[in-house]
């Protein structure tokens, strides 16, 4: 037997085929093998809805994974976008159906921001409707898709209808936007991703979650941009009609601080100010921020865009915390 | 006739081949047509979505939808024009080389209608929002997919049978790489649609794997040993070393074959395999110094016939692309690098590197340096002239651009500013992208067309 590569085509091409299926079994297969058998679903944890689940597949089949990723790095750069992904974290996806396989959602590229915990971050459905429909009526600079084909536009909505306030410069003429079923969907999936604490782990309350590094005005900026500032706009003028403005606010810029701390600790819904009313509930972030980091945030706001109020202290934040919603009103 | 050519060095007229296989020539001018087309069809979606950074709101038909058709630009590079491009030109290097006739031509030609009919099905399920959810280069659903694995099955049985009835005792180096590529590509597409260890976190081990070895088993092998075969035919003059193309070949297999895992560094799959594959990033050295110095090696002495020649500068710049793009990668692995350029643009300017500057100018070379050969049918040389120089002027705009913008983009992003100054730091790359995107595009309308003027049919027509 003539036992040269060069010579024998079946010595030469067995051993590129069998040899690359080893290769395969020791880096992929193998490995596959050994991270599906060695991970379990965080405990506090709990599988999709059968909506979520619907949202899913509209997340996968429209491709939102290209352009944000689900997957935080144990980086600095990665903080704001919550704490490092675990296996478990995806242990529950597992093949969409007999057609299509398991969903890919770590990402390979970040043209928009991590979507892992964006639950946390942004929890407004309202919000996320107006984004669905038109991502530069609330984010002015944002070069996403407008997804305007998952609403329709109704001249009288019902009374089941999801009636999406959009603001005026980007309302379509001639009815109100309302959100189909894919939309609502989608949302509902967007608004299941929160992370769950890792049992054991400390990072869950010791660490700033949205500051990181850097003085405590900087904090205040970083968390501000990155929690409020979808909202509220970068500049402080909210969404008109929609999400009310901080620059000028009689509260942001009131001399007496403790409603504006009570307001990002507990959070607001159906309130009229300078004669707009607002009927999109403002979350609460008692339990996503510290005291240092909601003070940071209110002295930003407080000393920015004109507004030019006294500042907060940690101590003022955790007294009003410690009386809670009843005592600060 | 003589020209005044005041920027080119004329260049020298391409003589037909006598005793060529008519059957053959039209088997190969027919992969070579349709993956022009695909090529011209897959870059307009790219454009397209090149644009869409700078007015996002352009085109709100579900089926235009950014998210849709991203996956439809990469499909369509890479199963229609690469792989159909590629393959054309192995149809005829492996018979060539083994002095036989292609072992069964009409088993070719159903190989191209169903690698045609698996791209278009793919992509107008694509558009429809049917994808199969994996990431890169894994968005065809698997009876889409399987339709092309069988057309390589196809092909791979048809070459083997050519190599095995060789005249010559000696399997010449170009069928070590295109017969390993068809064969490893079976392997990996096998390997990435099996569902059975693809639950949970293991579907990404699997993915990096797959996306990695996509590029790197397939296209990066078979263009190298197409090269093996055309540069020294193009130059008239033996390979630098064969020893040293041995070396590249199996160091290509077991290195290439260990660093998928780099794609996801920082990532919650195991850390000891994303050392693995950064460690053997390193090692890809020894195949790509091995390959490029074989080649740059071989044309040394002969820059003159290089510039006289319109097939060999495209083999050039693919050669060199080859080492840029490759050395890149390596460094993109390292974790220190990594933290930077993960996630960010430069990751596409990579990827274009490697595809377009690497992958595709080889491609080029090799169908220019054939056609003209077994049709007697020349391209205008001034309009391949047009084709190198867009296509080079291009991609470099294109991948300095987005060099540039993704490092801009990485560096914004430790230092801690709000995210959307990330885009708003992009935006004038995204333009710059779109430009050289829009001379990539020209040169592949030139292009298409010169494979038309190279067409056997045409031959016919001035013949009758």
């Amino acid at each position: 037997m003539n036992l040269n590569f060069h010579e024998n085509h079946r010595l030469l091409y067995g051993t590129v085929f069998f040899g690359f299926v080893v290769l395969t079994v020791i880096i992929a297969i193998g490995p596959a093998l050994w991270v599906q058998d060695h991970n379990r679903p965080l405990q506090r944890s709990r599988p999709l809805t059968e909506q979520e689940q619907r949202g899913l597949d509209i997340y996968v089949s429209e491709g939102c994974l290209y352009c944000h990723s689900q997957q935080v790095r144990p980086l600095d750069v990665d903080s704001p976008f919550g704490r490092p992904s675990a296996p478990g974290d995806y242990a529950r996806l597992k093949p969409q159906d007999l057609w299509r396989m398991t969903p890919g959602l770590l990402g390979t590229e970040r043209t928009g921001p991590d979507l892992s915990d964006v639950a946390a971050r942004q929890s407004s459905a309202t919000w996320n409707y107006i984004h669905l429909f038109e991502p530069r009526a609330v984010v002015k600079d944002s070069v996403m898709q407008a997804y305007a084909w998952m609403f329709e536009i109704k001249a009288s909505p019902g009374p089941d209808d999801i009636v999406v306030p959009v603001p005026p410069d980007y309302a379509p003429p001639g009815g109100h936007v309302v959100a189909t079923q894919k939309a609502k969907d989608l949302i509902a999936y967007l608004l299941s991703l929160k992370q769950v604490p890792i049992p054991g782990s400390t990072t869950e309350t010791a660490q700033p979650r949205g500051g990181g590094a850097g003085t405590t005005s900087e904090m205040g900026a970083r968390i501000y941009a990155s929690r409020c500032a979808g909202c509220h706009g970068q500049y402080g003028g909210g969404t008109p009609g929609v999400f009310p403005p901080l620059k000028g606010d009689p509260v942001v810029t009131a001399p007496d601080p403790s409603r504006h701390i009570a307001t990002v600790l507990f959070g607001l819904r159906g309130k009229t100010i300078n004669g707009v009313s607002y009927a999109v509930a403002m979350p609460a972030h008692k339990s996503l921020l510290s005291d240092a980091e909601i003070a940071a945030v209110i002295n930003h706001e407080r000393t920015s865009w004109g507004n030019n109020a006294p500042a907060v202290t940690s101590e003022d934040v955790e007294k009003i915390r410690k009386e809670g919603k009843e005592g600060s009103d | 006739m003589p020209v005044n050519r005041p920027l080119a060095a004329k260049k020298t007229h391409i003589d037909r081949i006598i005793d060529e296989d008519y059957g053959l020539t039209r088997l190969i001018y027919a992969y070579a047509a349709c993956a022009s087309y695909w090529l011209v069809f897959g870059s307009i979606l790219g454009e397209y979505l090149g644009i869409r950074f700078a007015f996002p709101d352009f085109g709100v038909h579900p089926w235009l939808s950014f998210g849709r058709l991203r996956p439809a630009h990469t499909n369509v590079v890479f199963w229609g024009w690469a792989s159909l491009g590629m393959i054309a030109l192995a149809l005829y290097v492996v018979p060539r080389t083994s002095q036989r006739k292609l072992y069964n031509e009409r088993l070719a030609w159903v190989s191209l209608g169903m690698i045609n009919i698996s791209v278009f099905a793919g992509v107008v399920l694509l558009m429809n929002g049917v994808s199969n959810g994996g990431q890169e280069y894994r968005e065809f659903i698997w009876p889409v997919m399987g339709l092309f694995v069988v057309a390589l099955l196809l092909l791979t049985y048809t070459l083997f049978q050519t190599v095995a009835k060789r005249i010559i005792p000696e399997i010449y180096i170009s069928n070590w790489y295109i017969m390993a590529a068809f064969l490893w590509t079976i392997v990996l597409a096998v390997t990435a649609y099996l569902p059975w260890y693809q639950y949970g976190l293991s579907e990404t081990v699997i993915q990096g794997y797959y996306m990695h070895m996509g590029v790197g088993m397939w296209f990066t092998p078979m263009v190298l040993g197409l090269t093996y075969y055309f540069l020294p035919k193009l130059l008239n003059k033996p390979i630098y070393s064969y020893s040293l193309g041995v070396l590249a070949f199996w160091t290509q297999m077991v290195f290439y074959s260990l660093i998928g895992a780099h794609h996801f560094v920082f990532s919650p799959i195991p850390w000891w395999l994303q050392t693995v594959a950064i460690i053997f990033s390193v090692g890809m050295f020894i195949p790509l110094v091995a390959g490029t110095g074989n080649f740059l090696l071989t044309m040394r002495g002969s820059e003159g016939t290089i510039a006289r020649s319109y097939s060999l500068p495209f083999i050039f710049v693919g050669v060199i692309f080859y080492f840029l793009a490759s050395g890149q990668g390596t460094f993109e692995a390292f974790r220190s690098l990594n933290r930077i350029w993960h996630f960010t643009n430069f990751t596409i300017a990579h990827s274009h590197m490697t595809m377009y500057g690497f992958v595709s100018f080889l491609i080029w070379g090799g169908t220019y340096g054939l056609l003209p050969r077994l049709t007697g049918r020349e391209p205008r040389h001034v309009l391949v002239g047009v084709h190198f120089w867009f296509a080079l002027v291009g991609i470099l705009i294109y991948g300095f651009s987005l060099m540039i913008g993704g490092t801009e983009q990485g560096e914004n992003w430790i230092s801690g500013a709000p995210f959307i100054d990330s885009v708003k730091v992009l935006s004038s790359y995204w333009l710059w992208r779109a430009i050289g995107g829009s001379l990539m595009l020209l040169s592949h309308l030139i292009f298409a067309y010169n494979v038309h003027a190279m067409g056997p049919q045409a031959a016919a027509k001035v013949a009758a």
